[in-house]
């Protein structure tokens, strides 16, 4: 019997009511998703786990943090660096929301052709579905699209606690410059919502469990390469998703230990799927939490998604941190550079992030590329043309995908979905 | 050997069966609100010894019934390479999807484009204009008169608001007439931009229930100057693919592909 969080929840000042709606949807989908798949790792039982307790035993956990004066930042972007809020004993946990929550009252401060991210961090906010963001101490956005970075100004009337870092939108060396300073600011910031100062050896620890947690991604990622794959597409973006609001170091743990048990699958040439599956990439926008449904599509359409080209995946890992540093400023300046090797779409031009497609198309041996924005998402939705160029010039076939968080056109990507599989498998009869 | 099969549309359920691989049977039935029993009622009429699913309810036949499927895109396919050998493009505009698909020379997929996620530029669109101005679906391609008509346009993608500027346009007092082409060239401009995406090869084939309507047919001849074809059933194709599918299975998964006895109680 799970433990009942409903005074927690209610000194966070959540709508119980809606709440308990939400938390009863939650669980059905993800036992309709998640828990009706076959040959499931044992490993994914620490994330179930994570899931039942998703507004529970982590929310009391940070709750019981503050009370030892650390505090919580909560961020939207994979830009804000995570080792320096470690450095001063913050919590760090990513806020982006995956489920068509509180639209209409999102839409009293923001238009309603507003992507359904922006809206639904504005949304689980407004109608006090959120604990964590009750939680935080300080929200820090960031200048990457025109959406967010307006949303962030009207957010902040609302919470009274958005700070915003400046990303640049070249990755030339005045880019290189802007961002190396809004690190040390950033760095300045949390010193002084803290009262703790950053030195050397803890930039160093905190360095360390961050890049932990990418290597431990990295690993998952690899094993993914194999055919058949040892884990589904559902469960790896699961752990991805997850990977933005646990605490690191127990994550790291749980993820390298489900690698264990998955390098053990692949040596006895074990799979969820049979071989020679259709194997998908999907590329784009993030899928926040529990934005699981074109996943879930794929997977249920008979292929298998084999790696995440987005935020919530390789983006996030993709790049370790060089932890190879002696003084503080060397630290700081290398962990800003390192940051701006993420390729998001709202740099111009973005060539590495095609780069990167390519690299992990032959890695992951892909069949297909499944190009993914959310609607509205303008710099996703345009970059996906040179996404569409590049799977030409590999000879991969290439699905552009347009859609929201809502269930309306399932109907209609099961049909271009399986359209797809359909030419990957060549079925036709001539 | 009989081999049918079924295609479960938006607004309408067409099913074929074949005998020596040549259809002997086309139905069609409007979906209305209970598909299954619709499909169960059309089979019963003919029964087939194996049979694939299509369209959009197809999902119904895989779960209620152990009926294979396969998309309505690949189906569509099958059945326009079957009628028309020479076929590498075609346009189908069906009741909630429109869609285009270009196609090697064995008839296989290899591109397809489909609308967004509204009714805009599909069957169901031109229905409810129809029916806004006072005309039959059936015949409504018939009422289109092109002259004077270039002045007024349908800009919006959504139908509700195209509705409202179809009664904008009422209101002005303009011709019914005039506003039956700008609808139908607003569809037609839409489908030419999808289609513009994949890339136009000849021969260019129309299919679904639109590709009766022929003032459609005509603004894409006049578009890409070059003869459209259309089947005399031209909603039967996507049904005809599926059957021709079952009677073939063969491909890579072969084993997932063979179609089971079929069993239709629920």
């Amino acid at each position: 019997m799970q433990k009942d969080y409903t005074s927690l929840w209610e000194r966070l000042g959540l709508n119980l009511e809606n709440h308990a709606g939400l938390l009863g949807v939650l669980s059905d989908a993800y036992k309709n998703i998640y828990q009706s798949q076959r040959g499931r790792p044992k490993g994914m039982e620490y994330f179930d786990f994570v899931i039942s307790e998703i507004h529970g035993l982590r929310v009391e956990e940070i709750f019981e943090a503050k009370k030892e004066k650390r505090k919580v930042v909560g961020t939207f972007c994979l830009y804000v660096p995570e080792e320096i809020v470690l450095a001063v004993d913050g919590v760090c946990i990513g806020l982006c929301a995956g489920a068509e929550v509180g639209a209409d009252e999102a839409e009293k401060f923001i238009p309603r052709n507003t992507c359904a991210l922006i809206k639904a961090f504005m949304g689980f906010k407004l109608a006090g579905l959120c604990p964590y963001v009750e939680l935080t101490d300080l929200l820090v956005g960031e200048t990457t699209c025109d959406g967010k970075k307006k949303a962030y100004e009207i957010f902040n009337e609302i919470t009274k606690k958005v700070y915003v870092m400046e990303i640049p939108n070249k990755k030339g060396e005045d880019g290189k410059i802007l961002w190396r300073n809004e690190v040390r600011r950033f760095a300045e910031k949390l010193e002084e919502l803290t009262g703790k100062k950053i030195d050397l050896e803890k930039l160093k620890a905190s360095s360390k469990i961050v890049n932990d947690k990418r290597k431990a991604l990295q690993r998952l990622s690899f094993l993914r390469s194999n055919d058949p794959a040892p884990i589904s597409g559902l469960d790896a973006l699961l752990v991805n998703q997850v990977s933005f609001y646990d605490d690191p170091i127990r994550f790291t743990t749980k993820v390298n230990k489900l690698c264990d048990e998955l390098n053990a699958r692949v040596k006895a040439g074990i799979g969820v799927a049979e071989k020679g599956s259709p194997r998908v990439l999907i590329s784009g926008s993030p899928m926040a939490i529990p934005n699981w449904k074109v996943h879930a599509i794929v997977e249920g359409s008979g292929a298998m998604v084999v790696g995440e080209e987005s935020c919530v995946g390789e983006k996030n890992f993709g790049t370790l941190l060089d932890e190879d540093f002696s003084s503080l400023e060397e630290g700081m300046q290398k962990i800003a550079d390192r940051y701006m090797t993420i390729n998001c779409a709202c740099f111009t031009p973005n060539d590495e992030r095609l780069l990167n497609i390519i690299d992990l198309a032959k890695r992951l041996k892909v069949d297909g590329i499944i190009h993914y924005a959310i609607q509205f998402c303008t710099p996703y939705l345009i970059e996906a043309f040179k996404v569409k160029k590049v799977a030409e010039t590999m000879a991969i076939p290439f699905l552009r995908i347009e859609t929201d968080y809502s269930m309306e056109d399932i109907g209609q990507l099961k049909t271009r979905i399986g359209a797809f599989l359909e030419i990957i498998e060549k079925g036709v009869i001539a | 050997m009989k081999i049918g099969g079924i295609d479960i549309g938006s607004r309408y359920i067409k099913y074929v069966v074949l005998e020596n691989n040549k259809p002997v049977v086309f139905y069609k039935k409007d979906t209305g609100h209970d598909p299954f029993q619709v499909c169960r009622e059309l089979i019963e009429m003919n029964k087939p010894d194996k049979l694939v699913a299509t369209g959009y309810g197809r999902h119904l036949l895989e779960i209620h019934g152990s009926v294979n499927t396969i998309t309505e895109i690949k189906a569509v396919a099958i059945g326009s390479k079957e009628v028309f050998p020479s076929c590498r493009t075609i346009i189908d505009i069906g009741g909630q999807d429109t869609k285009v698909i270009a196609t090697n020379k064995d008839g296989m997929v290899t591109n397809f484009e489909m609308n967004d996620r509204c009714a805009a530029g599909t069957g169901k669109f031109l229905e409810i204009m129809a029916k806004t101005l006072g005309f039959k679906v059936e015949s409504f391609g018939y009422q289109c008169n092109c002259e004077g008509s270039d002045d007024i346009k349908i800009n919006s993608m959504c139908t509700v608001f195209a509705e409202s500027e179809v009664i904008g346009l009422i209101a002005k007092g303009i011709k019914r007439e005039l506003i039956a082409t700008a609808i139908h060239n607003s569809i037609a401009s839409r489908v030419i931009a999808l289609l513009k995406r994949i890339g136009v090869n000849d021969d260019i084939i129309f299919t679904g229930g639109c590709a009766r309507n022929t003032y459609l047919q005509r603004v894409f001849e006049n578009c890409f100057r070059t003869k459209i074809h259309v089947h005399d059933n031209p909603d039967m194709l996507a049904a005809l693919g599926a059957a021709l599918y079952a009677g073939h299975a063969v491909s890579p998964f072969s084993s997932l592909f063979v179609p089971p006895a079929i069993n239709l109680t629920r």
